[in-house]
């Protein structure tokens, strides 16, 4: 899926230290998450279970809780860590260059 | 070593959340299911919603397909009813003659509509909603310029409605008692709700007993209600509650409390025969034991899940949140915890994001939290007001009503 390149998604401070923010790119939506040891991760936006923002749902430590039916993701990874998710979550590689979140997508 | 494997009866959330765990947690044994619809577990919630509407015809979100049912060696007994439990040897009988040995027996038997009871030569034609078929049948009859009663204004009668809107229905919605939402949403909420059927056309009959449903000669039913006006209708949906699937734990003397009675550990007054999800009731530990019964989806497949545990002899008392949500047009409304009319409420107006209620008890615990507003916008602040009903925190109230004082730090404090 990934053919290199990157993009700037946002600034290092759109995203508050153990939050998520939705980044739209031509007819695609990601999710960018800022953790709470100031690690930044990129997954697909959409929850795997049903076409739900994650960007709605809440950060806590590495996990992102789809808001609509609390299925869990790890972030780093994308693993699916609660029901009703199973299909895990597609994740992209993150930079930060002159305080600006990048993605490859 | 005895062959007796788990028997799970009923093949909705619960039950089939429950199959799937006990595979997880290591049960190497035989698991069997029985459902009585035909078809394979699937998530109930978008039956009132999108299934209703959608151009293209439904067809059910499996929650565990052949493939996966195989994967995990589950039996499953698709189109059965379990009659009765011979509790002294073990074994669950089957209307079909099968007899099915259990280890340990799961009631997720969920519920069935609550039928109106009401003068008329209408009353059998009355519409309910709780299976796919059901919605299909719904589906079949809210079509564009059709005129749509619904009685009941309770999430599905309200879900239902917005579905008939949205297809173009002339909707008219009855409810007897003084108010929609009733039961478990806070007026506030109900308000809100309220007004935003009204801006998309929905008519309210409400606090009117209704007297008579009648069919007229060419079709139309008329719906008599006792301020002496009628309501005029091609179709009638009626959603007034539900009633929980009994009947097994009776015949098989288990003890009943507005559906299976069970204990925190979700095990019935016979030690080998839990209950999961809308057939039972349960107390609460975080509302000091206060017993419960819910019909709601979280908590089928929360219980679903925990209750395997517990079958393999975990003993872990279930205190997962009460928690419900509807959606309605481009709304999403959402209740969590338990609420008494006594509880002091607080808003916190997010703005386009929707408004939150706090409802804080007399002790100072916040105990519930309902919020209405678009879909997803107020979702993180809901959740973190969740984590703070859990941990029983007494927030102040000007900090709860402050939309600039950071929920996630009332949370570490």
């Amino acid at each position: 899926m990934s053919n290199g390149i990157w993009i700037e998604a946002c600034e290092v401070d759109d995203i508050e230290v153990e939050d998520v923010i939705r980044f739209d790119h031509e007819d695609r939506t990601f999710a960018i998450y800022r953790t709470e040891k100031g690690d930044f991760f990129a997954s697909d936006g959409y929850c795997t279970h049903e076409k739900f923002h994650l960007s709605n749902g809440l950060v806590m430590g590495n996990l992102i809780e789809c808001p609509k039916h609390n299925g869990r993701f790890d972030i780093p990874t994308g693993q699916a860590k609660r029901a009703p998710v199973c299909v895990d979550l597609k994740t992209y590689p993150v930079k930060i260059e002159d305080d600006k979140v990048f993605i490859q997508i | 070593m005895k062959d007796y494997g788990m028997v799970i009866v009923g093949a909705g959330e619960a039950g089939a959340r429950a199959a799937v765990e006990l595979r997880t947690q290591g049960w190497t044994g035989a698991i069997t299911m029985i459902g009585n619809e035909g078809r394979h577990p699937y998530e109930r919630p978008p039956l009132s919603k999108h299934q209703l509407v959608d151009a293209a015809e439904p067809v059910p979100i499996t929650i565990l397909d052949s493939n996966r049912l195989i994967e995990q060696n589950i039996g499953f007994h698709t189109n059965d009813v379990a009659v009765r439990i011979n509790r002294q040897v073990h074994t669950v009988e089957l209307a079909s003659g099968i007899q099915l040995p259990y280890e340990r027996l799961l009631l997720a038997t969920g519920a069935n509509p609550r039928k109106l009871s009401v003068q008329g030569n209408a009353a059998k034609e009355m519409l309910y909603l709780r299976t796919f078929a059901d919605a299909i049948r719904i589906r079949e009859r809210i079509q564009p310029g059709q005129r749509v009663a619904v009685i009941g204004g309770g999430f599905i009668g309200l879900e239902v409605a917005a579905s008939a809107v949205k297809k173009s229905c002339e909707v008219t919605l009855v409810e007897v008692a003084p108010r929609i939402l009733m039961r478990g949403v806070p007026e506030e909420i109900a308000k809100l709700v309220e007004q935003r059927h009204r801006e998309a056309g929905v008519r309210f009959k409400i606090g009117v007993m209704i007297e008579s449903v009648d069919k007229e000669v060419g079709g139309e039913y008329v719906i008599s209600l006792a301020d002496g006006s009628a309501v005029r209708c091609d179709a009638i949906v009626t959603g007034i509650g539900a009633i929980p699937a009994t009947a097994l734990a009776v015949v098989s003397e288990l003890e009943i409390e507005n559906g299976v009675k069970v204990n925190e550990m979700l095990a019935t007054s016979d030690p080998d025969i839990y209950a999961a999800g809308d057939c039972c009731s349960f107390p609460h530990p975080l509302y000091g034991g206060k017993r419960i019964r819910l019909e709601a989806w979280r908590n089928a497949q929360d219980q679903g899940t925990h209750v395997a545990g517990n079958m393999l002899g975990a003993a872990v008392p279930y205190s997962a949140l009460p928690w419900f949500w509807s959606d309605q047009y481009d709304q999403t409304l959402q209740v969590a915890g338990l609420s008494e009319p006594t509880d002091t409420t607080v808003m916190r107006n997010l703005g386009d994001a929707g408004k939150l209620f706090f409802h804080v008890a007399g002790d100072g615990r916040l105990v519930s939290v309902s919020a209405m507003g678009p879909t997803g916008a107020f979702a993180k602040e809901f959740r973190l007001a969740e984590l703070l009903i859990e941990k029983q925190a007494r927030p102040e109230l000007e900090a709860l009503a402050n939309p600039g004082r950071k929920l996630k730090e009332l949370l570490r404090a």
